[in-house]
């Protein structure tokens, strides 16, 4: 078989269902449960260190 | 030690320039070994007085805001040398007697475009976007810049090829691929600094000391790698000589058209969208001072771009030698793109849900919310013009360069206004900027300044489109090229009046950030009172 047709024949199959999965798993994963706490903190990062560095003591969970 | 192999590279390097300046069979090369021999050359004696003096050690706990500043100073710089050029091939092709004689060959309209495209996208953009992502990806990783004065390499590297790439220009060194003008030498320059940009801020991620990666990084790294991918591509040249600017591309006929557009459109996509998306989910919540409106909704934004983006590139080939299911897939995709990019639309304007009162008092602030209405408006347009019935109609007119400016001008210009705008005053320690009534008077300068361009530029596109496909009874076309050209020209002047509006503003800004960092008040003073503990 020709290169292209094999490459043409694992992309329009697998590569695609590979690529979907992907991102509708993306998807799922952004709203999975407790998501909202954590996000809510992320988005809270620009926030914090406008200035300075964290300090080397400080830990952050 | 390390200062010994520097001395022996920068040595080497201004001797093959020294060689490169007599053996050059083109002008362009010339020049260019002549400028790589002056900076190799001034290198070699800066590294040669640092080598065994004593160094100061490196402050580990401040920011590296030296090499942001130099950024903010660079993209206001270039900005305007890009909008001046712009203005002025504007009026080149108004009154075409601005293409002087005396210039011919270097100065005329084919010669200045490319320098007006690179001058904004790479210099003015390129280098709001390297400084910009220094700044955030600092505060937000609440690490210093990783790799010292690597920081620095990339920047004076940077200007390096954008001063190569210009003077390229005007002296016909250019491969003729729209965005990726520069020639091989060049190429593999902007890929050693692009290598080295994204070995700082990756290690400057790595070294975070936040658990998350806040999401204006994520869309700088697919800003980085994905144009790093783009551009190994798109310039696998051979050189036909090392003594001369001329090489060939490796893809053949409608393949390199394919690939010039993969990279071409996902120059927009990843240079001039994500990136500057990375831009916008700082500076706007920063200046509103509230989170972005939906963290999730920012994740969804960012994978659906990046996924769908990367396959839009064949609609700029509709009705060419390439193959029918990959301009549809192009154009397919295309469409689908109004999803993400009205999502990331929505979420940065409802960032501002329950703070819109601040747009009446803060023109900073407005020009962001206005650059992503802009970005809003041209991600509508584009997609529509991608539609291959809609695109017989307006390719090849000035609908297309309408398109392109009202994405430029107002989406990642007034962006990046709004950024510098906001950096000055925090970067030079100031209370506040200079004044607000500046920012206002360029704010409604920029805007009608594209309103100008860009409705000029719809009726002309349409009006050329229309005039090219209009046939008689009998079938036969009714005009002819130059009746669309002289049909054109009210228009042209109007879009140069535009451009000139937009220059005015960019030039109220810098003298407002000179006068900023020269006169406002130093920020210090309002520091003692109390400043909460971490």
């Amino acid at each position: 078989m020709e290169s292209y047709t094999l490459l043409r024949q694992f992309a329009d199959s697998w590569m695609l269902l590979l690529l979907f999965t992907f991102f509708v798993g993306v998807v799922v994963w952004a709203f999975r449960p407790g998501s909202s706490t954590v996000y809510a903190d992320t988005a809270d990062i620009p926030f914090r260190h406008a200035d300075k560095p964290a300090e080397p003591e400080e830990t952050r969970t | 030690m390390s200062n010994y192999i520097k001395l022996i590279a920068l040595g080497l390097i201004t001797f093959f320039a020294m060689v490169g300046i007599n053996f050059a069979r083109d002008l362009a090369y010339q020049v260019h070994a002549v400028i790589i021999m002056l900076v190799a050359g001034g290198m070699f004696l800066y590294t040669l007085r640092q080598t065994d003096e004593p160094r100061a050690p490196e402050p580990s706990h401040e920011y590296l805001d030296g090499v942001v500043r130099a950024g903010v100073i660079a993209t206001a710089f270039w900005g305007v040398v890009g909008f001046l050029v712009g203005t002025f091939i504007a009026f080149q092709l108004a009154f075409p007697v601005l293409n002087f004689n005396w210039a011919e060959g270097y100065a005329n309209f084919g010669r200045l475009r490319p320098l007006h495209t690179s001058a904004v996208i790479f210099a003015f953009g390129g280098n709001a976007l390297i400084a910009s992502s220094f700044f955030i990806v600092q505060r937000t990783s609440a690490a210093r810049l990783w790799g010292g004065n690597l920081a620095w390499f990339v920047f004076w590297g940077y200007q390096l090829f954008i001063v190569l790439a210009a003077t390229g220009y005007l002296l016909g060194g250019t491969q003729s691929k729209e965005y990726a003008e520069p020639e091989w030498y060049v190429d593999i320059w902007l890929t050693v600094v692009w290598v080295s940009y994204l070995a700082v801020y990756l290690g400057t991620i790595i070294k975070r000391r936040e658990p998350h990666i806040y999401v204006a990084n994520w869309f700088f790294l697919a800003f980085i790698v994905t144009v790093a991918m783009l551009h190994v591509v798109n310039n696998l040249t051979i050189p036909v000589s090392i003594w001369g600017s001329k090489s060939v591309i490796i893809w053949p006929g409608v393949q390199d058209a394919m690939v010039q557009w993969w990279y071409g459109h996902n120059a927009v996509g990843f240079f001039l969208t994500a990136g500057f998306l990375g831009m916008m989910y700082y500076f706007i919540p920063k200046q509103a001072d509230r989170p972005v409106f939906s963290y999730k909704l920012s994740i969804i934004h960012f994978w659906a771009l990046i996924f769908i983006y990367i396959w839009a590139g064949p609609h700029h080939l509709h009705y060419t030698a390439l193959p029918d299911w990959a301009s549809t897939l192009g154009m397919v995709f295309s469409i689908v793109l109004w999803m993400p990019s009205w999502g990331g639309m929505i979420n940065g304007l409802m960032t501002l849900s329950g703070a819109w009162d601040k747009l009446r008092t803060d023109p900073v602030l407005r020009m962001l919310v206005i650059s992503v209405a802009f970005y809003g408006m041209s991600t509508f347009e584009g997609p529509m013009m991608s539609i291959r019935a809609v695109n017989s109609l307006s390719h090849y007119t000035d609908w297309t360069i309408g398109h392109v400016h009202s994405g430029a001008l107002g989406w990642n210009g007034m962006i990046t206004f709004g950024a510098l705008y906001y950096l000055t005053p925090v970067l030079w320690k100031r209370d506040r900027l200079y004044s607000l009534s500046l920012v206002s008077w360029h704010f409604w300068l920029a805007t009608i300044g594209i309103v100008l361009y860009a409705a000029s530029m719809w009726v002309t596109g349409i009006m050329e489109g229309l005039m090219w496909r209009e046939v008689d009874a009998n079938g036969f076309l009714v005009n002819s090229f130059a009746d669309t050209v002289a049909a054109k020209f009210p228009m042209y002047v109007v879009r140069g009046l535009g451009g000139v509006m937009y220059l005015t503003g960019a030039l109220i800004m810098c003298y407002n950030l000179v006068m900023t960092v020269r006169k406002a008040p130093a920020k210090e003073a309002s520091l003692s009172v109390a400043v909460p503990a971490e």
